[in-house]
């Protein structure tokens, strides 16, 4: 794992310091709060329906066990007992009090951790794939190339009023996991003819408001240019992008305006300019410095499979439907990667206690796990675990409720936090999406079923993905009376596609009939083999439609 | 009502005689227009004395069981996460609201917004 140097150290206890200023001239009145709210915005703190809301950052989702140890400890004592996991991979804190975050901020600092970043007009916490360095088909780790962005964005004294938020992901094979099309900047890690490897350059995806799958800007960009490359990108985006307009002001609403040549054109201009300096240049010493904390674990030579691990399959039915959902093949031989799903049926998605976080310091610990990733769909992942040991893993996760057989499954919901905390919400999403889980509990009909995800939000701020779902919900308001619109045909995958609306709402009431309804109709439908998403790619919106409206059809005749 | 959240803690707090307090249920209820733009006002020196944040006025109806915001953000003000009722004011009650009656349902389901397309 990365391991701070001097400068991250002194410039993340900085921070923490200058906020616990800023917080005592806020409490004694020297600050107003049009002053104060730019700079607790700054530390990644809101003020949301119920209280304070507190943003970690947790950069391309690497955690250790010590950080995890600490990130349960500050539930534990200042939020309540628990935390929620976005679909940034960042950890929310939804109790906070204002006089204690310069606490919070400390224990961060103390674990190499902190708020910079995760809210303003800045570049965000950069994602990855949360399989990086362990799934098999890698072209190479993408974290190293994540954690140089987020040294060249952090403080980036150009970068720091942008038009509007700015997301960077990476991903390094041919399944995109890390929704790159989704994003302002989507990086891939390719090869070009020669055999060297760069990166395929996506800009201006997104969700909000207006769901735009990303443009191919750069073909390919080799390593040593690619930090002067995203440079050019900012700039040209930081000097043309809609300032007066906030629904208009993200980079896809300029970069689909101009369309991919003229876009490209511009960024090749900057580009040349800033090569011309000579500036920005990313030495391949510099990076090997840095691809050397992401050194995997050295791995045992194992066999294939391991009797324990058989022995378990055939004994334990639980076990054996565990290993099929949230089980992904592993480079190494003997290994396997392990999602520890956070939607456990009955719990919020993406919700963990302090004792889940301690205990998963603690599985950590006992197996000699150096970290835990956490993913954009709200769970979590041991990346290596020795197949030997995944009997005694699970029993561990079992007997903290986190053993769900549901990875990748219809109950696997990604959902925001909606109206049951945010302030922007039009309608909740927690409660939709626990009774779709609720309706599909059914273990054998989830996996009969197979890869269906659903994702929703509760407001057109689209935090939930749901424009990326195979099924989207998006809680609208009538009236200040809940209402869920749905959508299908999304994807945030290497498929990327943008779920078209199906029509108006359901009442809170109805929702998960018509979402039960749209998944009978693809059983129906369906070609053998063929998933929900490829279903509706073939037979269009019709046949879904029809059945999702059904009982209101006869409530109008 | 009228209604804005602690500087300190962020706490949901409503305007009852001249102050803020926690409790929805002792909220002042304005009948007037006039009324309540003069609280609103009035609130004013509580933002500038950095006790709260955000202030804002709401509106309620007269329910058989009492008063009820109109808007479902209101009601999770009032009560907490509805995901978490052991979360928020609603922990404090007395009588949990999952046992007692939810307010916002009481009221009858909504028509459809609009009419779905019949004609597929
Ligand atoms: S999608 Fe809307 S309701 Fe959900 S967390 Fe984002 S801003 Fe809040």
């Amino acid at each position: 794992m990365y391991r701070y140097d001097e400068f991250d150290a002194k410039m993340v206890r900085e921070r923490a310091q200058q906020f616990r200023y800023q917080v005592e001239r806020r409490i004694k009145g020297e600050l107003t709060e049009d002053e104060f709210k730019p700079l607790r915005l700054k530390n990644g703190l809101y003020l949301q329906l119920h209280s304070y809301m507190l943003r970690v950052a947790v950069p391309y989702g690497t955690l250790s066990a010590r950080q995890m140890r600490q990130l349960a400890r500050i539930a534990r004592d200042y939020s309540r007992g628990y935390g929620h996991f976005t679909t940034r991979t960042n950890m929310q804190y939804h109790w906070p009090k204002l006089s204690e975050v310069p606490d919070i901020l400390e224990l961060l600092a103390d674990v190499e951790m902190h708020c910079i970043q995760t809210s303003g007009n800045c570049v965000r916490n950069v994602t990855a794939d949360h399989f990086a360095g362990a799934v098999a088909g890698e072209l190479e780790d993408p974290r190293p190339i994540c954690e140089i962005i987020r040294q060249w964005s952090s403080f980036h004294p150009e970068f720091n009023y942008l038009p509007r938020k700015f997301k960077i992901a990476v991903s390094a094979t041919k399944e995109d996991r890390a929704a790159v099309k989704y994003h302002d900047i989507g990086m891939e890690v390719i090869t070009n003819e020669a055999g060297e490897t760069g990166y395929r350059v996506f800009v201006g995806g997104g969700m909000g408001r207006t769901p735009y799958v990303a443009l191919e800007i750069g073909k390919f960009v080799g390593k040593e240019d690619i930090l002067a490359y995203l440079e050019a990108i900012l700039r040209v985006y930081n000097e043309y992008g809609r300032r007066d307009n906030i629904h208009k002001a993200r980079v896809k609403i300029l970069a689909h305006q101009l369309g991919a040549d003229e876009f490209r054109r511009q960024v090749e201009v900057e580009f040349a300019e800033i090569k011309r300096h000579g500036t920005l240049h990313l030495p391949p010493e510099e990076l090997k410095r840095i691809e050397a904390y992401f050194a995997p674990p050295a791995f045992e030579d194992l066999p294939e499979t391991a009797p324990e691990f058989e022995a378990a399959v055939k004994a334990d039915a639980g076990f054996a439907a565990w290993t099929r959902s949230n089980l992904t093949p592993h480079k190494a031989k003997g290994y396997a990667i392990a999602t520890i799903s956070l939607k456990t049926i009955g719990q919020t998605p993406g919700d963990a206690s302090a004792e889940q976080m301690d205990g998963l310091a603690q599985i950590m610990e006992d197996f000699g796990f150096a970290e835990i990733r956490v993913s954009h769909e709200q769970n979590l992942v041991f990346p290596h675990v020795r197949k030997k040991d995944l009997p005694a893993v699970y029993a561990r996760l079992q007997a903290l409720d986190l053993g769900a057989a549901n990875a990748g499954l219809i109950t696997d919901i990604i959902c925001c936090p909606g109206l049951d905390y945010c302030d922007l919400a039009n309608a909740r999403s927690i409660p939709v999406a626990m009774k779709l889980q609720e309706r599909f509990a059914d273990l054998e009909r989830q996996h009969e079923l197979g890869e269906i995800k659903i994702k929703m939000s509760g407001c057109i701020n689209a935090c939930g993905h749901h424009h990326a779902g195979h099924i989207g919900i998006l809680g609208v308001d009538k009236k200040g009376v809940e209402f869920y619109q749905i959508q299908l045909g999304g994807s945030g995958a290497e498929d990327a596609s943008v779920g078209e609306i199906m029509g108006p709402g359901f009442g809170k009431d109805e929702i998960v009939d018509a979402v039960e309804r749209v998944v009978e109709t693809y059983v129906a439908l369906r070609a053998p083999g063929e998933r929900l998403l490829e279903t509706y790619r073939r037979v269009g919106m019709t046949p879904f439609k029809n059945a999702a409206y059904q009982e209101q059809m006869y409530a109008a005749y | 009502m009228l209604t804005a959240n602690r500087l300190l803690d962020g706490e949901v707090v409503y305007w009852q005689g001249g102050d803020w307090q926690p409790d929805f249920a002792a909220a002042e209820i304005f009948d007037e227009a006039e009324a309540a733009k003069a609280a609103l006002d009035a609130a004013q020196a509580f933002v500038r004395d950095n006790k709260v944040v955000g202030t804002y006025l709401f509106e309620v109806r007269k329910e058989a069981n009492g008063v009820a915001p109109v808007k479902e953000r209101e009601i999770i003000r009032s009560l907490g996460p509805s995901v978490r009722r052991d979360m928020g004011k609603q922990a404090l009650m007395p009588v949990p609201p999952a046992a007692a009656k939810p307010v916002h349902e009481t009221s009858p389901p909504p028509p459809y917004p609009e009419e779905p397309d019949v004609s597929i």
